[in-house]
């Protein structure tokens, strides 16, 4: 499950992949709904790594 | 634009500022500890900050006043790489959901308050130490300096002029610093990100609408650059790609090396919080993002100012009528008054545990400790307003600029050992050495700009400077760790697994 945390990483450091004006969505070019919609999904993914992991022993 | 004084404006920044001192003061009792009996009352407030203080205050003081300020500048001025800030602030997080944790566990553990603590706990090394320890305090004074500014052009926007009205705000922040110590920002960062998080959200909704939309804020903006030319443009040049990752990357990998972003880690109750924050905490990044975009929103506004740092202000004062614009700029300046608040007692942390305690008074009391990182604190903070009056802005952007740099090559000593003892203290200290010369020379012969060029294969490469002087800094200390095990190898392993 670790393996989602470098998701991100891939997702907004391979700059060519976004680095364009369409497809456009509300007004938004490519570039930026892009890169804001990776937000919620790195939240996300840590979040299923979080659920995923054995808790901490109780203090 | 400073030519009148908006006394709407003003008067609501006054009931505003008026209401985050008194909470200052009255934080003391806050969560009540004895403030000056621990330096971890003080200094950490009690180590006891639950998922949604600590939510505040990291938030609080990592997304600070100055990049409401500086990061749609930016925007404004070149487009597309100014953005670089929100895929920065989206990675930050899984790294510090990875490595924060393991880091709070070993600073709980042991009653570590710094970073230089942790350091010297694993590699028992002073040196070492002393190395983590300055370069933290020396990043964070420009850094406090710009918050100075940011707050400097929101007060001026209001037609107050001179820097009675800073060095005012300053006084009164360092007083209630002093007196109650983490307590404060960590209860008006509840105000601070209350306020900001209202403003951003009336302005991406209420400033489109009255402009036409968002497609006409990027068609206005895209209008402009075209006009503009050179290395600007709703999206990236080809030449601006890799600075663009570079960037994102090594700024991410630095962020939470500063003193002020670890104060909040180690301030933490659990590392579970800490977890939970990694997950809540891209809130923030949303608001930056919508926060970059008022650049653009300029354009379609057809603000025009001479300085870029004046595009926020300016932008507020046109579409808004001034009881909100002083609001906003309310919002602005406390958020500059929490994240310096922070950065304050992170270098005053550092000073008393790292240089005080462990070269000029090893058997100082914990209430000792508390007085010491007191009067440091303030100590910082007439060095960073000094710093503002006397010198001329750029250097606190110059020095900012390179302070992330320096920052940056404390990364090695920092998270390597919370998950390997392979390295050894020596290689660590010569590689951050040569990290920080590398790059600041790199920087600076530069004109400091934060890039660097090589030519490899027959190609140029253009790269974030910080970044390159960590590979090179984790190489050279590779390197020494291999000859400094073969000259010496009796070194006594460490018995304890890292885990």
């Amino acid at each position: 499950m670790w393996i989602l945390l470098l998701v991100p990483f891939v997702g907004l450091l391979w700059v060519p992949f976004y680095n364009s004006l369409e497809p456009a969505l509300f007004g938004f070019p490519f570039f930026y709904w892009y890169q804001l919609a990776w937000v919620p999904i790195t939240s996300l993914l840590i979040w299923l790594v979080y659920r995923s992991r054995t808790p901490d022993e109780s203090p | 634009m400073a030519d009148r004084i908006d006394w709407i404006a003003l008067a609501i920044f006054l009931f505003f500022f008026a209401l985050v001192t008194v909470m200052g003061f009255f934080a003391a009792r806050w969560k009540s500890g004895p403030v000056s009996a621990h330096l971890d009352e003080w200094g950490l407030g009690g180590r006891q900050f639950g998922t949604w203080i600590t939510w505040f205050l990291v938030g609080g003081d990592f997304y600070t006043a100055y990049t409401v300020i500086a990061v749609p500048a930016l925007v404004y001025a070149v487009g597309a790489y100014g953005f670089f800030a929100l895929p920065y602030t989206i990675i930050v997080y899984p790294f510090v959901f990875a490595v924060m944790p393991v880091l709070w566990k070993t600073a709980h553990a042991n009653g570590y308050v710094t970073a230089a603590d942790v350091v010297h706990g694993i590699y028992h090394s002073r040196s070492l130490e002393l190395a983590v320890a300055i370069t933290g305090m020396v990043a964070t004074m420009p850094y406090i300096a710009l918050q100075l500014i940011g707050m400097g052009v929101v007060i001026k926007a209001m037609g107050l002029t001179g820097e009675l009205p800073i060095v005012a705000a300053f006084i009164i922040l360092a007083l209630y610093t002093y007196s109650s110590g983490l307590r404060a920002p960590a209860l008006i960062a509840f105000v601070k990100d209350t306020m900001i998080y209202i403003v951003v959200l009336v302005a991406v909704v209420v400033v489109p609408a009255k402009l036409g939309g968002y497609g006409a804020v990027f068609s206005a903006a895209n209008d402009a650059f075209t006009a503009k030319g050179g290395a600007t443009g709703l999206i990236l040049k080809p030449s601006q790609m890799l600075p663009y990752a570079t960037l994102a990357l090594g700024s991410a990998l630095a962020a939470f090396m500063y003193p002020h972003t670890l104060t909040g880690i180690f301030a933490s109750k659990s590392a579970d919080t800490i977890r939970k924050n990694a997950i809540l905490l891209p809130a923030y990044t949303l608001l930056l993002g919508l926060i970059a975009l008022l650049g653009y929103m300029a354009y379609a506004a057809n603000i025009k100012v001479s300085s870029p740092n004046d595009v926020v202000p300016v932008l507020f004062k046109v579409l808004f009528p001034s009881w909100f614009a002083g609001f906003a700029f309310s919002a602005i300046a406390i958020g500059a008054l929490v994240p310096a608040a922070v950065m304050s007692i992170g270098a005053a942390n550092l000073f008393t545990r790292n240089v005080w305690k462990s070269y000029i008074d090893p058997q100082i009391s914990h209430a000792g400790e508390a007085a010491v990182a007191k009067i440091a604190s303030l100590i910082v903070k007439i060095g960073a307003l000094a710093f503002t009056l006397f010198l001329p802005t750029q250097y606190a952007l110059d020095l900012q600029l390179l302070g992330g740099l320096w920052i940056l090559q404390t990364f090695p000593a920092l998270v390597f050992g919370l998950f390997t003892r392979w390295f050894r203290a020596e290689g660590l200290l010569l590689g951050w050495a040569v990290g920080i010369l590398w790059g600041s020379w790199t920087a600076w012969s530069n004109g400091l700009k934060p890039l660097a060029t090589i030519d490899l294969g027959g190609g140029s490469y253009t790269f974030y400077v910080g970044l390159g002087a960590l590979i090179l800094n984790v190489a050279v200390a590779a390197i020494a760790t291999v000859i400094v095990s073969r000259l010496s190898p009796d070194r006594r392993r460490s018995v304890i697994a890292p885990s």
